[in-house]
């Protein structure tokens, strides 16, 4: 598919990412240049202030956004609210510090013939300050609006929309035109935006662009609410941005059950907690997640059999194989011994009781005792490059991988983990970048063989989807299936417990019935 | 701007200390080197800006008088500071310190950036504004000869303290002291000549004209002379 044929047949998608950006960066940006201006004259004002006052919103600024994202999310949550209050703290420092110079720079012998005609403070600032330091004010506000746009992006990944889903989805599914979906759009944003303020900065004088200013603004906004208002829901679903694509995702699902849900797309570290607070009403949550249990979610029955089994199994490039045919063995000692209870435990181990990755990975280890090292996968001249998806219980297998080959074998490891989506792992894997990473049969067939459910007879038994999953593997790609772990992590549609009681909802079937229900 | 160390200055009968700054400042003209024009407002906008700071209205017959006053055109009312001349630009830092009425001017050397021509020029209108002969007028310079042919009367200031305070004959007749008698000597000559009357002329002036005959000349300045001690 071509980029233009993306866009088109994506193009509501495309608008209604579009005016969600844009509405990000148009409230973040108001607010941030009415505080920022209020900020900077005050520090001309009291200037022993000044230095620290700009030195704090420098720190700010060197904050990476999507660390400010996640500190932002135990205090206000997912959605709109933290989104703008993280572009408002990223826009500030150009907006002060050039309403700040700009004042400061004016020639001091204005300043000393407008005080001596008797203009008060207030007048002072209104009459000469501002009007001279406007320019600089503006370029301060542009800079902020196009880095605003860039960071904008990122809020996809705490359910505020924006083009960032787009982009984010993109990269999971490694679809380089959707990719450029987003990002395309995006540039060309900042590129108006940017565009915009200068006009206005050339031509501030004229009042006639300041209204032409003003009421496209107010119309933007008009237009926003108004499309807003007709997308009415019961529920809102948090799914994660390679879920809604991915063929067993939320399309397959939506097709055979009929769900019309209002989706918050969000990062999968969230969802469980989003649905928790209360942010979001339905998740595609993970069967085995530590979470469920923490935060007393219900997974709903599957009633018409739509996910297949997700037995978990590690991927090799065969290469590796070849070379190193003792990892057989070793991945033969783990062959079925873990069940979906023991892996939800693990998982809670880390995501409820907040214990380091090693530590866990190595305890299991000692269970079935194995005396492993708690450091290993840190080699700096590994033969083995270990890799994994970017969720926990995927960090806690690529872990335990490490620890058990180092231990059986005199191999030495690295952990490559957290790639961002399915297919950009198992690229990895698919060009010797990395040599092996955990993997689930369901996912193996439906998104890297890219088959069909009807494709074969017994699409829910577990034994004949691993053994067309391990020969179409081997066949087509070169890669070896190992023996699966013995946990099927299944996706599931979860909900608050208490929430699922009082709506009687225990399967989807009947999550359906309800959400069509008037 | 600048508060006094000790004193205070008494303005129609009422210390300075009583009246809040800016309501001070309001009511006197200011005038300053740099003229401090506001390069985003038109020239019109610049004069009239006093009246709008203090909630009053600058009518359009004193704005055209003020303009006129000041040998401005009123097409660069329109224009802004940046496209004026440096002594365009004092004419109408003038006019706007004379735009509220103020009974009180503050000129702080005004016309010390200009050339000497457009100084010249300057100062021979100055002088000629009938309207500024009713104000009082502070003028500080460090042109001798500017002090002399605008002021009634002069205080020389040296080591912040005044040295003589009198008219221009009394400093030229009767200096007070030796700083003041030296501080003119260079200039003597020249003033002396700038402040004698001849008919309705200065002795300078008398002198320039082509009109007079050369022993008319050397007469008058004989007897001029007379009077003159170096």
């Amino acid at each position: 598919m071509s980029f233009w044929e993306f866009v088109i047949s994506h193009w509501d998608e495309v608008v209604d990412q579009t005016a969600q950006h844009l509405k990000l960066t148009m409230i973040s940006m108001m607010i941030a240049s009415l505080v920022g201006i209020l900020i900077g004259v005050l520090i001309t004002r009291i200037e022993k202030v000044a230095s620290i006052t700009l030195g704090f919103v420098g720190v700010i600024q060197t904050i990476p956004s999507l660390a400010l994202l996640g500190f932002l999310l135990p205090i206000v949550g997912i959605g709109t609210t933290p989104a703008i209050i993280a572009l408002f703290l990223y826009a500030l420092l150009p907006i002060v510090r050039n309403t700040y110079t700009g004042i400061k720079g004016i020639e001091p012998s204005i300043k000393e013939a407008s005080a001596g005609m008797g203009m008060t403070q207030r007048q002072l600032l209104r009459y000469v300050e501002l009007p001279l330091a406007f320019p600089v004010i503006l370029a301060g506000i542009r800079t902020s609006a196009v880095i605003n746009v860039g960071v904008a992006t990122l809020c996809a990944l705490i359910a505020a929309g924006g083009l960032g889903e787009f982009i984010f989805r993109g990269i999971s599914l490694n679809n380089t035109q959707m990719i450029l979906a987003g990002a395309i759009p995006a540039s060309i944003l900042a590129i108006l935006l940017d565009g915009t303020l200068g006009l206005i900065q050339r031509f501030y004088r004229s009042k006639a662009l300041w209204l032409t200013f003003f009421s496209l603004t107010l119309i933007l906004f008009g237009l926003n609410i108004f499309s807003k208002a007709d997308k009415e829901s019961k529920l809102v679903a948090g799914f994660n941005s390679e879920f809604i694509e991915r063929a067993d995702g939320y399309m397959g699902l939506h097709s055979m059950y009929n769900l019309p849900f209002e989706i918050k797309e969000m990062e999968i570290a969230l969802m469980y907690r989003a649905l928790y607070n209360g942010d979001v009403d339905v998740i595609d949550g993970f069967s085995t997640d530590g979470r469920i249990k923490e935060f007393n979610l219900k997974s709903l029955i599957d009633d018409k059999g739509y996910f297949p089994p997700y037995y978990a199994v590690p991927l090799l490039n065969i290469n590796t194989l070849n070379k190193y045919p003792e990892l057989s063995q070793c991945f033969q000692i783990l062959a079925g011994q873990m069940s979906d209870s023991l892996m939800a435990a693990l998982n809670f181990e880390i995501d409820g009781n907040k214990r380091s990755l090693n530590a866990v990975a190595n305890e299991y280890l000692r269970s079935i005792n194995i005396f492993a090292n708690k450091n290993a996968g840190s080699s700096d001249v590994p033969d083995l490059v270990i890799g994994s998806k970017a969720f926990t219980e995927n960090f806690l297998l690529a872990h335990i991988f490490a620890q058990l080959i180092e231990n059986k074998t005199k191999l030495k490891t690295k952990l490559q983990i957290g790639f961002g989506g399915t297919k950009l792992v198992f690229d990895a894997l698919r060009f010797g970048e990395i040599d092996i990473y955990p993997e689930y049969t369901g996912t193996a067939y439906l998104v890297l063989l890219n088959k069909q459910p009807g494709d074969i007879e017994n699409f829910n038994d577990p034994q004949s989807l691993l053994s067309i999953v391990s020969e179409d593997l081997a066949n087509l790609h070169d890669i070896e299936v190992m023996p699966p772990l013995g946990f099927n992590n299944t996706f599931a549609l979860m909900m608050r417990q208490e929430h699922s009681d009082s709506l009687k909802i225990s399967t989807i079937s009947e999550l359906s019935d309800y959400l069509r229900r008037d | 701007m600048i508060e006094p160390d000790s004193g205070d200055i008494e303005i129609g009968e009422k210390s300075n200390q009583l009246i809040e700054k800016h309501i001070l400042r309001r009511n006197i003209g200011y005038v300053i080197q740099d003229v401090g024009l506001l390069p985003h407002l038109t020239i019109e906008q610049n004069i009239s800006l006093v009246n709008r700071i203090d909630r009053k209205v600058l009518t359009h017959e004193k704005l055209n008088e003020l303009i006129e006053l000041t040998g401005l055109s009123t097409d660069l009312l329109e224009k802004y500071p940046s496209q004026l001349s440096g002594g365009q630009q004092q004419r109408v830092g003038i006019a706007r310190a004379l735009a509220n009425d103020p009974n009180l001017i503050l000129m702080d050397e005004p016309f010390s950036a200009l050339d000497n021509i457009t100084r010249n020029e300057l100062q021979d209108d100055f002088l000629n504004i009938p309207l500024l002969k009713e104000k009082t007028i502070v003028m500080v310079t460090h042109d001798v000869q500017e002090a002399f042919k605008l002021g009634d009367r002069i205080a020389l200031l040296d080591q912040g303290e005044i040295q003589h305070f009198g008219t221009p004959a009394e400093f030229l007749t009767n200096p007070a002291n030796d700083f003041v008698s030296s501080f003119l000597s260079k200039d003597r000559l020249i003033l002396f000549l700038q402040n004698q009357k001849i008919g309705n002329k200065t002795a300078a002036e008398f002198l320039k004209d082509d009109t007079i005959e050369t022993d008319e000349k050397r007469n008058r300045l004989a007897e001029i002379l007379s009077n003159y001690q170096p």
